[in-house]
């Protein structure tokens, strides 16, 4: 108990107040630019971490990372720039849902959600941090080539079209994750002498490209669509009660699922909207409105991707190992202050974890305010007219793609991906399976190589260890459901006649 | 384009103009008379970009000029190291290059190698520890590297990095100090050292040559154990953990270093002042308390110890690439 008065005189200080106020602005702001993505929030911030206290300077990254994550929805749902890739699930449902005059309803579920998701995930690390450790370290290669595995399967689910296209639109994907050097064998492939090719194509401007870039080009060809009826949002958080109360399931699923996934080092936020976006419309009632402006599975993959953040501190706070890019930089800096992660940091220096969740919550707190203040004031994007709009966007995605690693080349990047992404949906290949593909593809390849370097090239270690065969029987089950469905429907139909 | 020439242009045309007048009096403090870029190869937030950034700040109090720090990434740090070579040399644009730039050039990734900088200063490098699960049979590094010898080769995993990455080097380096070949263990090429450490406290591979820095956290949560380092002196951050010349008398030491350099033919002047600088940078108290905080290794070379270091590297690490099969063109 005295260790919660401490961590609560930690966190009642001004230096706090105005690094947590100051933070969480411009994570808002950063998040919310397209291609500017909270792990570059987060890294901005180290120079500054410099100079704070301890607790102001974890207390920067905290808030920072939740709002960049949350605000990088509001590009998704506006103009379809998926603002990280954590967004980028959901981003096609969000975008349709302002299509159909919306919006509120839209970027109300990713914050209402967002918010609930980070206290959830808040909460989960404060009571089972331990526990949920001790799953991450149980997993070698084996259990994350079944999980990446598993993950690739939701392409089928998250796409509109037929699976067929969607597989196909997953296996392009793949054949780009091949591209470079960063593969298990450390061989140079399909880079044609380019030395920018070498580091392999990086998900965000592909992200950017297929997304955005594509819509612009659609807007060109198209003729203007039905203007959306201006007149001002509605309440944000108005319908939200509602939809809490009408998906609470789905947003409980979504925030276990995240947490889960988040704890993991190296599945992190942008897997848990994917599996949580995939789980939700496959135990839907109504599957069929999935993609039309729906929001259920903006739902459970928007609480996701925010618990998951908090389940990325598991792993960084006990064993250092990041959970993700935006824990690996928050490492560093827990280092830099004294505060060296490991069972120790729990025991002597209690008091500055429970500093720490209560940073967590506060910052998940003030992030309604301040969203809904970030929401009010980007919402004259949708009434700037198109001609207007769509050059702003296009050189916003060429900055973006360029601030990542201060390489022109991501803007070619952004404008091939661009026209591959509009040739796809012109033919009906969805461009979220693409995406899919790209963020797992590196994970599946180097997971099963290294498992079958360390079993010599046997198979069998996939099935023998406990957690990877539950792991590989959930994946078998979901090969075979769908064949195992229409065999039933096959063997019932004589009944009747 | 047009605008900045232009502004380069009439700033030019000022300073022939006042520069007469103001040699005298300014001298060789000229430099730097506006901001200076420093280009790092790699992302933001890694330990690079972080020791990059230390540095920046502090020299930006010893010179009076802003440093600005810009991540190049891309290429596997191909593209960074050739921003910071094919620069102007006027000294307005440095760079933070690592230990890749000696291994780059053997596997024929790029044409750039250590000669293509001017050398400004070692600030830091890292040796390889030898770790092992605390559940391992092995206490100590002579256990292990009998058991090592005696295994058939390919029996025992080890991971730390990529394939052909420093610590694979590391590994294929110490079993050929042993008179084993590069391959008697066989590498899993890992995401990094942090993966590969929790593979290794998952029990996915029997040992893991990553620097105790890396290891740290993993090995304070008890479960992990670092055996040796690859240096010739041992970490005074972490004094319990042996050389391996001490303990099993193998003498073979290699590290992961970082170290200032710019492009070929800076002003010696410049490139002088910049090394006093950098100098003044390694003894500051925030450095220091910095590098100690991150349990990095402070290493000082000044231009001619930044060039020995890196030509002993070179062929090290040269030797090392080829034992393990790894050298092309």
């Amino acid at each position: 108990m005295n260790a919660v008065l401490e961590a609560f005189g930690m966190v009642a200080t001004t230096e706090v107040a105005i690094a947590i106020l100051a933070s969480a602005a411009y994570g808002m702001v950063i998040g919310a630019l397209p291609g500017l993505t909270a792990t570059m929030a987060t890294a901005l911030l180290v120079p500054v971490t410099f100079y704070l206290s301890p607790i102001a300077a974890i207390a920067t990254i905290i808030t920072a990372s939740a709002m960049a994550i949350f605000s990088g929805d509001i590009p998704g749902a506006l103009m379809r720039i998926p603002g990280t890739p954590a967004s980028a699930a959901y981003t096609d449902e969000a975008y349709a849902l302002t299509r159909k005059g919306q919006a509120e309803i839209a970027l109300g579920a990713s914050l209402w959600f967002s918010a609930l998701g980070g206290i959830f995930g808040t909460v989960a690390l404060m009571i089972m941090a331990p526990a949920l450790a001790e799953m991450a370290l149980s997993f070698s290669t084996f259990e994350y080539f079944w999980l990446s595995f598993l993950g690739l399967m939701c392409a089928t689910l998250v796409a509109r079209s037929s699976p067929i296209k969607a597989i196909a639109a997953a296996l392009l994907g793949l054949l780009v994750t091949c591209i470079g050097i960063e593969n298990p064998g450390g061989v140079p492939r399909f880079t044609f002498g380019f030395t920018d090719l070498l580091g392999g194509i990086e998900v965000l401007p592909a992200l950017v490209g297929v997304f955005a870039v594509s819509e612009i080009m659609r807007a060109m060809t198209a003729a203007p669509p039905p203007p959306i009826p201006h007149r001002p949002l509605g309440s944000i958080l108005g319908g939200q009660w509602a939809l809490t109360r009408r998906y609470q399931k789905q947003m409980w699923r979504g925030n276990v699922v995240g947490v889960l996934v988040g704890a993991l080092p190296g599945a992190g936020a942008d897997m848990a909207a994917w599996i949580a976006y995939a789980n939700s419309k496959r135990f839907s009632k109504e599957p069929e409105k999935f993609g039309t402006g729906h929001p259920e599975g903006l739902v459970e993959s928007g609480a996701a991707n925010n618990s998951a953040l908090a389940g990325g501190w598991v792993p960084a706070t006990l064993f250092g190992i990041p959970g993700d890019t935006i824990t690996a930089i928050a490492i560093g800096v827990l280092y830099m202050k004294g505060l060296n992660p490991g069972p120790t940091l729990f025991t002597e220096k209690a008091s500055s974890m429970y500093a720490l969740y209560m940073v967590f919550i506060i910052a998940n707190i003030l992030m309604i305010p301040l969203g809904i203040m970030m929401i009010r004031a980007s919402r004259h994007v949708l009434r700037a007219p198109r001609a207007a709009a769509m050059p702003m966007i296009l050189l916003l995605c060429a900055v973006g793609a360029f601030a990542i690693g201060n390489n022109p080349f991501a803007i070619v990047l952004v404008a091939v991906f661009g026209v591959i992404g509009y040739v796809m949906e012109r033919n009906g290949f969805p461009v979220a399976a693409m995406v899919l593909g790209i963020v797992m593809g590196t994970m599946v390849e180097q997971n099963f190589v290294t498992s079958l370097i360390k079993s010599d090239g046997d198979l069998l270690p996939f099935f023998e260890r406990p957690v990877s065969s539950v792991l590989a029987a959930m994946t078998v089950a979901a090969l075979l459901w769908p064949a195992f469905v229409w065999l039933l429907r096959r063997l019932r139909r004589p009944v009747p006649a | 384009m047009t605008l900045l020439s232009r502004r380069g242009a009439l700033a030019a045309g000022a300073l022939a103009g006042i520069a007469p007048l103001a040699r005298p009096a300014l001298g060789q403090g000229r430099y730097p008379n506006r901001p200076v870029q420093v280009i790092v190869p790699w992302g933001a937030g890694g330990g690079t970009d972080a020791t990059a950034r230390i540095v920046a700040a502090v020299l930006e109090k010893e010179m009076g000029q802003p440093f600005n720090v810009v991540n190049r990434t891309g290429g596997s740090g191909v593209v960074g190291h050739s921003a910071i070579a094919q620069a102007a040399p006027d000294g307005y644009t440095i760079g933070m290059i690592t230990v890749e730039i000696c291994m780059m050039h053997w596997q024929g990734l790029t044409q750039l190698t250590r000669n293509s900088y001017t050398p400004l200063a070692l600030m830091n490098e890292d040796p390889p520890g030898v770790q092992v699960n605390a559940n391992s049979p092995h206490r100590d590094i002579k256990s292990l590297a009998d058991a090592i010898k005696a295994a058939p080769a390919g029996r025992l995993k080890a991971s730390g990095t990529g394939q052909g990455g420093i610590w694979h080097l590391a590994l294929a380096g110490w079993l050929g100090a042993m008179g084993l070949r590069a391959d008697h263990v066989r590498w899993v090429p890992s995401n990094g050292a942090a993966p590969a450490m929790q593979d290794l406290a998952a029990g996915g591979v029997d040992l893991v040559t990553c620097s105790v820095p890396e290891a740290r956290a993993i090995i304070e949560a008890g479960r992990a154990r670092s055996l040796a380092v690859m240096a010739p002196q041992r970490n005074p951050q972490f004094p319990d953990v042996p050389t391996l010349k001490e303990s099993i008398g193998v003498d073979y030491s290699v590290g992961a270093w970082r170290g200032m350099a710019g492009p070929l033919n800076m002003p010696a002047e410049i490139a002088q002042a910049l090394t006093a600088a950098l100098q003044k940078v390694w003894n500051s108290q925030e450095f220091k308390d910095f590098m100690n905080a991150r349990g990095f290794g402070m290493i000082w070379g000044d231009a001619q110890g930044l060039a020995a270091h890196m030509e002993r590297t070179d062929g090290t690490l040269g030797a090392a690439m080829r034992a393990a099969g790894l050298v092309r063109g």
